[in-house]
């Protein structure tokens, strides 16, 4: 296949439906509304099915229950339409159950606005939901690593029998890019070995899937459970890009449309002999801390961008070990910071 | 001639367990017709179920079935999402009054108003059980819960929803009854409405919907015996038994 030119909503859709995704189940929400319209169009073209929900609340319980059956199945959403899913995906997360959630990202708190955002960075990575869960969270950084990565969430889905979201901003959702689209076969792994509804392959014996345990010793160990899952994911699917890091005196941490931007200032800094890379996260969980240690010995200090209030400095602080000064940079409620500003922040810290 | 009639505990009934319901509780009633139902109708091996919130939460531990865990209220959800991967299995969710009526309305309304080929088997005992007695969307006018002390005030707490008449105005669902197991006489109603149930399913006719009336003698604060009485006093006039739709 060549490439199309795509919306990106609708690129996250035709990219899930040729990974093999069967089941949508969703709730109108600005600003990623194409998704689940495209899905309600082409998906039953392909043999699946698609259903409104009546709430969010109504349509991650439809995934999760599609999800107990061990089929491909997806939900997509903005985010004051997450924090609602917030409950099924914290019991998606402790009955190990694998899908895709993508959040295409709009200012809040509250209603906030319909416009692009960054400002669900923290309730992506550190929960969300009640409980000591993770999800996988990928950041695409233009819309052809959105269709790889959403093509992909579900062998991470399966392999570690854990949610994925894939956390995109409204611009991603909103602008056209030429994109390829190939077909992708996901590895669902052994299904009948927990899934609902191979009672007599598995010899008579019944799947029982849930988070409750009442046995506190019990319950400690599953959640020792999940943490070795997490630890796993850490370990082995950290996903980052490095950009002119090398001699770089100032390193930009920034992911998403906001990444986007940066790359564009850091071209033109160069070009006037500033000194400025950057770490690109696309996993924010596992947050690959390894990436800043390869930041260089020239660096003096390190610029956060995002178009939230500084949610990510945390964590980048907790990578570097402080070693550097961190600052924050960027804008929210629909704003995104501009090439020049971001030129100009630069030009500001090197002095 | 003599016929020889073996009592037995139905084959899906787990092994050697024993519930942890209080005497006197309608649940065990309703469990062990589902059971003997599964049973007759031989589905064990394609029948999935949710465990709701509330008393039933652990009812996996007394039926042996697929089984998954749903949200306070959100079995209807989770069931659509199942029997729309398996249109071949035998789909029924479970739920309390606190979990279909409260927490859960938006979920049942509209899995029934899309007609949904599932069962749901709606257990009123018009309290909060499991969290110790509180008032619940069916609590009787002047019935008293420890969130309404002094009996439920219809100015306050405004009055009892009728699940069964208010699902009955809505054009799609296909079956709706409302029972008891008060008296064995009732129960063989329920078993025969339940049967209903699970054959329109079988048969692809879509939603059903049957209330079981039951009782809670622990936090009704009565016996066994007189709690059915008062089940069958109180809250049988409000709640009246019958079928409220049927596309037959």
């Amino acid at each position: 296949m060549t490439k199309v030119l795509m919306k990106g909503s609708e690129a996250i859709a035709e990219a899930a439906i040729q990974a093999g995704c069967t089941h949508f189940f969703g709730y109108p929400i600005t600003p990623q509304n194409e998704i689940p319209e495209y899905m309600s169009a082409h998906l039953p073209e392909h043999g699946g099915i698609y259903i409104q929900g009546e709430s969010e609340v109504a349509s991650i319980n439809m995934v999760l229950g599609a999800a107990a059956t061990g089929c491909q199945v997806m939900t997509s959403s903005s985010s004051p339409g997450i924090s609602l899913m917030s409950e099924g995906i914290s019991y998606l997360a402790g009955s190990e159950l694998p899908c895709v959630i993508v959040n295409v990202m709009r200012g809040g708190p509250g209603l906030g606005g319909i416009l692009p955002s960054q400002a669900d960075y923290l309730q992506a990575t550190k929960g969300g939901g009640n409980g000591d869960y993770n999800l996988m969270v990928f950041a695409p950084g233009n819309l052809q690593e959105a269709v790889d990565l959403v093509q992909s969430a579900w062998d991470y889905a399966f392999k570690y029998r854990n949610p994925v979201m894939i956390l995109a901003d409204g611009f991603m959702g909103q602008m056209m890019e030429p994109v390829e689209i190939k077909e992708h076969k996901t590895d669902r792994g052994n299904v009948e070995s927990w899934a609902l509804g191979y009672y007599k392959e598995r010899g008579n014996k019944r799947s029982l899937i849930k988070s409750m345990n009442l046995t506190p010793e019990l319950l400690e160990e599953h959640n020792i459970h999940l943490q070795e899952k997490y630890a796993a994911m850490k370990k082995e699917e950290t996903m980052f890009e490095l950009v002119n890091l090398d001699d770089a005196e100032l390193v930009i941490a920034s992911y998403g449309t906001s990444a986007r931007i940066a790359k564009t200032a850091i071209s033109h800094l160069r070009n006037e002999g500033y000194k400025v890379g950057m770490v690109r996260p696309i996993t924010l969980f596992p947050f690959p801390y390894e990436a800043f240690d390869r930041i260089p010995a020239s660096t003096k200090h390190i610029l956060d961008i995002e178009m939230n209030m500084g949610q990510m400095i945390d964590d980048v602080k907790i990578a570097t070990a402080c070693k550097y000064p961190v600052s924050f940079f960027g804008h929210c409620g629909g704003l995104a910071p501009s090439v020049e500003e971001i030129e100009a922040e630069c030009k500001k810290i090197l002095g | 001639m003599s016929e020889t009639k073996i009592y037995s505990r139905p084959e899906s009934w787990m092994k050697e367990v024993h519930t942890h319901y209080c005497p006197g509780c309608g649940h065990g009633i309703a469990h062990r017709l589902i059971c003997e139902l599964i049973d007759e109708f031989g589905i064990q091996d394609k029948t999935i179920s949710m465990a709701p919130v509330g008393c039933a939460a652990m009812m996996y531990d007394y039926i042996d079935i697929d089984y998954v865990e749903a949200p306070h209220g959100r079995a209807p959800a989770v069931a659509t999402g199942i029997k729309r991967v398996y249109p071949e299995k035998i789909v029924f969710t479970y739920q309390g009054d606190g979990d279909l009526a409260s927490i859960g309305m938006a979920e049942i309304i509209h899995a029934a108003n899309r007609g949904e080929n599932i069962t749901v088997i709606f257990i009123n005992n018009a309290i909060y059980g499991m969290t110790g007695g509180q008032m619940a969307p069916t609590t009787l006018i002047g019935q008293k819960a420890t969130t309404c002390p002094l009996g439920r005030d219809p100015q306050l707490a405004g009055y009892p929803i009728r699940m069964c008449e208010l699902l009955a105005s809505l054009e799609t669902p296909s079956y709706i009854e409302r029972v008891s197991v008060a008296r064995p006489k009732y129960t063989i109603k329920a078993k025969e409405a339940l049967k209903k149930g699970f054959r329109y399913q079988m048969d692809k006719k879509g939603f059903s919907f049957i209330e079981v009336l039951s009782s809670c003698p622990t936090n009704w604060g009565l016996t066994p015996i007189k709690s059915f009485e008062w089940q069958l006093e109180n809250m049988v006039p409000y709640y009246p038994l019958g079928i409220f739709k049927d596309f037959e």
